[in-house]
């Protein structure tokens, strides 16, 4: 396999007439045949309506127009966005042969900047999973190595960014769905601030956290993706009223002057070959002119158990849609609470069954208050906590995950020990700010890790500007991709 | 707030609720496991945070409005081929009258 080319050297080279669109998605769709197989990234492959994407970009190339920032890039796409007349699924049975009549704002920004979408990739269902074993069509394989998890919910998404089958993919984020993918297949993943990403068209789990991002094999490609799918959009009523993001432009600032807090509990959490990394991260950030401090922010402890309540609460709200009535399975029955029953018991999995339950009864008579009051009320410690630190830091940095990727089946059986694998990523979520996960080198078992840096909410800028100065100490190091 | 061990008599009524049909042995496996998430929760429930003001939304939210202009929206005909039965352009489900509450 060649060496993976970033969608901003591929787009340049398509634009410029060096190479076509057409033959990088047959490059790609190639490594698709060879070892999705294996891999299982994708529950669908949209390979004619690609070719005509590209042979369209191909053309307008050859018409002197310019085609767009992604122009003939292909990109796959998490199996929660909408995507018109083409099935989107959540890799959920409830959802068996849905076409939605509309494209997600972020397909439509995608395709209007060129983008060649390839197809649709597995993920935990409705993305209540971080290992995307959860998914009803079967789990995705690590292309590390193919008897681990890729991570979840986006794993598809980062498998198929890590194995080669497109350079770049979106994926969600609720508790960490990006990032802690991204970090167990060795790519980039990035949640940005919540409202800067449309969520039209975004399948909703839990509404106040889910955020669309990008998944990568650089940083400057995140960068380029998170200014193309940015920006307002009138559709999504929690949409920030603000300016595109510019932040590709930013990215060769450097952080000389910074000053960068590597946050204490994230490092308690951690295996030790994990915080090495992190700590060879905070180095590199030090020897390019931050200032490196370590900071406690003893309220993300909280995390945790603040999200296991607000997100399954949300989403029992928000899973209540799926009745048999407007779309999807319907499992028929004498009567409508019946057939909603029937429809709702055979069409989602397990994990999907434990977060409605979880959530109704969190929000259920006589527990609302002690169980999600309390938790709304974690919630606003949790943003007084990250305010504290980032009087004193510009960015925090940690680990992405406590951990390399675990084998396939080790903690199905155990929701609790599952739920630990987001602890360093959820209390972005709940705080509504942006994390980016990049490659660092590998833990003891040779399996990728990742470090995550924080910003405050807004502060695309700063975040990738660091990530940068980190994704480059990784190359010097070697091994940062395999 | 003290907040007693879940039960299965709990998950039942729960699952009730949320319109999901648990065979005996889903609702064994369910409330043990949804006990262990409740129990690791209660460092949350309970913590004394009587002054806090709770957070819904991370970002400042307001409720959003636009001009009530006519424009082009989902097209019915699409929206209706994605449901499970349809009758006269509109959804069409079991009878609703006359079942238990």
């Amino acid at each position: 396999m060649t060496p993976p080319r970033s969608a901003l050297d591929l787009a340049a080279a398509i634009r410029n007439g060096e190479a076509s669109a057409v033959e990088v998605l047959d490059d790609y769709l190639a490594v698709i045949d060879a070892h999705d197989g294996e891999i299982h990234a994708f529950n669908l492959v949209t390979r004619d309506a690609a070719r005509a994407q590209a042979t369209a970009i191909d053309q307008r190339v050859a018409s002197g127009e310019h085609p767009g920032l992604l122009a003939g890039v292909p990109v796959a796409l998490k199996d929660n966005l909408c995507t018109r007349g083409v099935p989107t699924t959540c890799s959920s049975r409830i959802l068996d042969g849905w076409r939605p009549p509309y494209d997600a704002t972020v397909v439509t920004r995608l395709r209007e900047a060129g983008a060649v979408m390839v197809g649709k990739t597995n993920m935990d269902e409705f993305a209540m999973g971080s290992s995307t074993e959860s998914s009803a069509f079967g789990p995705t394989r690590n292309p590390h190595d193919t008897s681990r998890v890729p991570g979840g919910s986006s794993g598809g998404s980062a498998a198929a960014v890590a194995a080669g089958f497109a350079p770049v993919a979106l994926g969600s984020d609720t508790g960490g769905s990006i990032r802690q993918p991204a970090a167990l297949c060795g790519v980039v993943g990035m949640k940005p601030t919540y409202g800067t990403v449309s969520r039209y068209g975004l399948v909703a789990f839990a509404s106040s956290l889910d955020q669309i991002g990008p998944l990568t094999t650089t940083v400057a490609d995140a960068a380029l993706v998170f200014d193309v799918i940015g920006g307002h959009d009138p559709a999504d009523s929690t949409s920030l009223d603000r300016p595109a993001p510019r932040v590709l432009s930013v990215l060769d600032e450097g952080i000389q002057g910074m000053t960068v807090g590597v946050l204490t509990e994230f490092l308690e959490d951690a295996d030790a070959d994990v915080v090495a990394r992190t700590r060879q991260a905070a180095e590199a950030c030090a020897a390019a002119g931050a200032r490196v401090e370590e900071i406690s922010v003893p309220e993300v402890r909280l995390g945790l158990s603040a999200y296991y309540l607000i997100a399954p609460a949300e989403a029992s709200s928000n899973l209540a849609r799926y009745d048999g009535v407007r779309f999807g399975l319907r499992v028929d029955a004498e009567d409508t609470t019946a057939m909603n029953t029937a429809t709702r018991s055979v069409g989602f999995g397990a994990e999907v069954k434990r977060r409605i339950m979880l959530g109704t009864y969190a929000l259920s008579a006589g527990y609302m208050d002690a169980y999600y009051g309390q938790a709304l009320r974690v919630r606003t410690k949790i943003i007084e906590g990250f305010a504290r630190a980032y009087r004193r830091c510009d960015v925090l940095l940690g680990p992405t995950t406590p951990s390399t990727a675990f084998s396939i089946g080790a903690k199905v059986g155990d929701p609790m020990t599952m739920y630990l694998s987001d602890v360093c990523t959820i209390p972005t979520n709940l705080a509504g700010h942006p994390a980016i996960s990049i490659p660092f080198g590998s833990g003891d078992d040779g399996l990728p890790v990742g470090v995550q840096l924080l910003a405050p909410a807004l502060a695309e800028n700063t975040l990738l500007r660091a990530a940068a100065v980190i994704e480059a100490a990784a190359a010097s190091m070697g091994g940062s991709r395999s | 707030m003290d907040t007693p061990r879940l039960t299965r008599d709990d998950v039942a009524h729960v699952a009730g609720l949320a319109r999901l049909h648990l065979t005996d042995e889903e609702l064994d496996l369910f409330t043990g496991q949804l006990a262990v998430v409740l129990d690791h929760a209660a460092d949350v429930a309970l913590l004394d945070l009587a002054d806090v003001p709770p957070t819904a939304h991370a970002m400042a939210v307001t409720n959003v409005l636009r001009p009530d202009t006519p424009g082009l929206t989902v097209d019915r005909a699409e929206v209706l081929a994605a449901a499970p039965s349809v009758e006269d352009h509109r959804f069409r489900v079991p009878r609703i009258l006359g079942e238990a509450p």
